[in-house]
């Protein structure tokens, strides 16, 4: 498990945006706008010296676990691993070929270090909340991360999670909220406005922060916060944008959700070009 | 009155006290095992355990699919989670959590339904588990077991949590004649012959092998000599025994407490069709939702009873080539 500094954390997410969007292009679909939202909390997960892990032993009992709810932004959580040295390059490039275990969402089953299927949205917590439960009951001190979609929260077994989570006091599970304004059919203010996610969690008992989720300075330090409180569950709200990193050429578009679905070999080489001059 | 005991079967306990019985036994020495309930663990009977090893019992309220995904969770963790409620709002209300926090990534999860079938009675059909095996049925890698008795039900306990993968048990809510011994040989996938016959064979679980036992016994009387199978796994199913049963009586009758499509009548005629065609009839409640009524009554009005098994056995057997 590494522990990079603010500085290499920025560049770590930049190299894993670009890998973003290098596979979903090469794959010719998924969710790479999905997925960019996400990438600077699941890099400082996975580089922030915060998710415990050992890459030769993906399956050790005290591992902390990362479980990716919105499993269709699934390019993140590939090309962290495939930083973190679970993966190649050339492996997950195959994402979303036949006969790949890069599928279009995460299988378990398939690849080391993935800790849910998912897919069918609104799960991810409740196996959270089981991985957390398992935690208690064995004595061990992991940490269980969750990451669900703004758009996911729909969902009203998330809510059922949020409650259990509450009444069970799991201090060692954290969820984050991709609160990237989009889902499927456009902002997810028009399609199901749900307003603040802070005062409902708050209402459930559990610990809140919102923040910048694109702002690293600010996930780092929410992380770090959420670890210090043990006698409740935390969330953070990660206020993010979908597609971050390479706005300036999805609004070439005219599509700023830009869901499911990768960019053209020309609109890649842009934005290649636009996250290589942050690097 | 009671099936089977016109056989002269004596009355036992019902199957989910059986297996609450049987979860607490297993719990006292597998650690891993532990129920997580959506309040209904007084009917389902996982309580016994729940007050046994109240540290390895999660109650998470009236949230069936929470209830399946924190079990998919624990079971990832190498728990053994028993999820138990309510046949039709555990397969029905979280059938996608079932697919996709269970079956999907093969969780060592062991699903229970109880008050199955519409013998639970008077609390109506918004209540009756009557579609749950054929859910079950649909989703891959699920073992479904349909157990007969309280013996069979403490065996079948048993062998489900020793199955490796996740399975499907049914539990019933009204007590049933016995059928096995304490202790009884119980294999997922392996049919048992309770009577040996040449006329018909009759294939049932649950609470309709006591039925097809009298349906038997009655036939007995007339000359007509009937096979009785306890079908008691409808997935994977000993397509074996169903064979043999075609090609030694050339005639079958499929009898359970469950609606028509996707359950054992399903299965036993896909397989007959597939490997050794006979003539078949089944018993079962059709395509239809019951109502409130005293469980006797219910059974008769929806013909699943030892007297339908008898009627469709005679005309299968006039099917005969």
């Amino acid at each position: 498990m590494a522990k990079l500094s603010l500085d290499q954390l920025k560049s770590k997410a930049n190299d894993i945006r670009k890998l973003i969007v290098r596979i979903t292009t090469a794959a010719g679909s998924g969710h790479p706008s999905s997925s960019l939202s996400a990438t600077d909390v699941v890099t400082a997960l996975y580089f922030g010296g915060f998710m415990k892990y050992d890459v030769k032993q993906p399956s050790d009992p005290s591992r902390d676990r990362f479980i990716l709810s919105k499993g269709h932004a699934c390019p993140v959580l590939y090309s962290a691993m495939e930083q973190a040295g679970y993966f190649t390059e050339e492996q997950i490039m195959s994402l979303r070929k036949l006969g790949s275990p890069w599928e279009g969402h995460p299988n378990m089953r398939k690849l080391p270090g993935i800790e849910a299927s998912t897919g069918s949205l609104g799960q991810g917590l409740s196996l959270g909340v089981g991985h957390a439960l398992a935690a208690k009951m064995d004595g061990l001190d992991y940490h269980t991360y969750v990451m669900m979609g703004d758009g996911e929260m729909g969902e009203g077994q998330i809510w059922e999670a949020i409650a259990s989570a509450d009444k069970y006091k799991l201090g060692n599970l954290t969820a984050i909220v991709d609160q990237n304004g989009f889902q499927q059919t456009g902002a997810t203010r028009d399609v199901l406005d749900l307003t603040e996610f802070q005062p409902k969690f708050e209402s459930f008992g559990w610990h809140v922060q919102t923040i910048n989720g694109n702002d690293m300075g600010e996930v780092v330090e929410a992380l770090t916060n959420a670890r210090k409180v043990t006698d409740r569950p935390t969330a953070i709200v990660s206020k993010t944008k979908k597609g971050y990193g390479i706005l300036p050429v999805l609004e070439t578009t005219g599509d700023l959700n830009y869901h499911g679905k990768p960019l053209s070999s020309d609109l890649a080489e842009k934005a290649l070009a636009l996250l290589d001059s942050n690097a | 009155m009671y099936y089977g005991e016109a056989s002269g079967l004596k009355l036992g306990a019902a199957p989910r006290d059986a297996f609450g019985d049987a979860l607490k036994e297993l719990g006292a020495s597998n650690k891993l095992l532990c129920t997580v309930d959506a309040d209904v663990g007084n009917s389902t009977r996982t309580e016994v355990f729940a007050k046994a090893y109240p540290d390895r019992a999660f109650n998470v309220g009236i949230a069936e699919s929470n209830m399946v995904s924190v079990a998919g969770g624990l079971a990832a963790c190498g728990k053994i989670p028993v999820v138990a409620s309510f046949a039709c709002f555990l397969m029905d209300n979280a059938f996608d959590q079932i697919r996709m926090s269970v079956a999907f990534p093969r969780a060592n999860v062991k699903l229970v339904g109880s008050h199955t079938g519409i013998s639970i009675g008077e609390d109506g059909p918004s209540q009756m588990g009557i579609e749950d095996v054929a859910l079950a049925c649909a989703l891959p890698g699920v073992a479904v077991v349909v157990p007969s008795d309280a013996p069979s039900t403490i065996a079948a306990t048993k062998a489900t949590v020793a199955h490796d993968g996740p399975t499907y048990m049914r539990v019933g809510r009204g007590k049933l004649a016995i059928l096995y011994p304490d202790g009884c040989d119980f294999q997922i996938g392996k049919a048992i012959q309770l009577r040996d016959g040449k006329d018909v064979t009759i294939i049932a679980n649950g609470l309709m092998v006591a039925a097809a036992v009298d349906a038997a016994t009655a036939l007995a009387k007339d000359g007509v000599n009937c096979r009785v199978l306890d079908m008691h796994t409808v997935k994977p199913l000993d397509h074996e025994a169903i064979a043999k049963a075609s090609r030694e009586t050339g005639a079958i009758v499929v009898a359970e407490e469950h609606l028509h499509h996707g359950a054992l009548g399903a299965a036993v005629c896909q397989s007959l069709c597939q490997h050794a065609p006979a003539p078949v009839e089944v018993v079962d409640l059709g395509d239809q939702f019951a109502e409130s009524g005293d469980p006797d009554g219910l059974l008769q009005k929806y013909g699943l009873t030892p007297e339908a098994i008898v009627a469709a056995a005679r005309r299968v057997i006039g099917r005969k080539a």
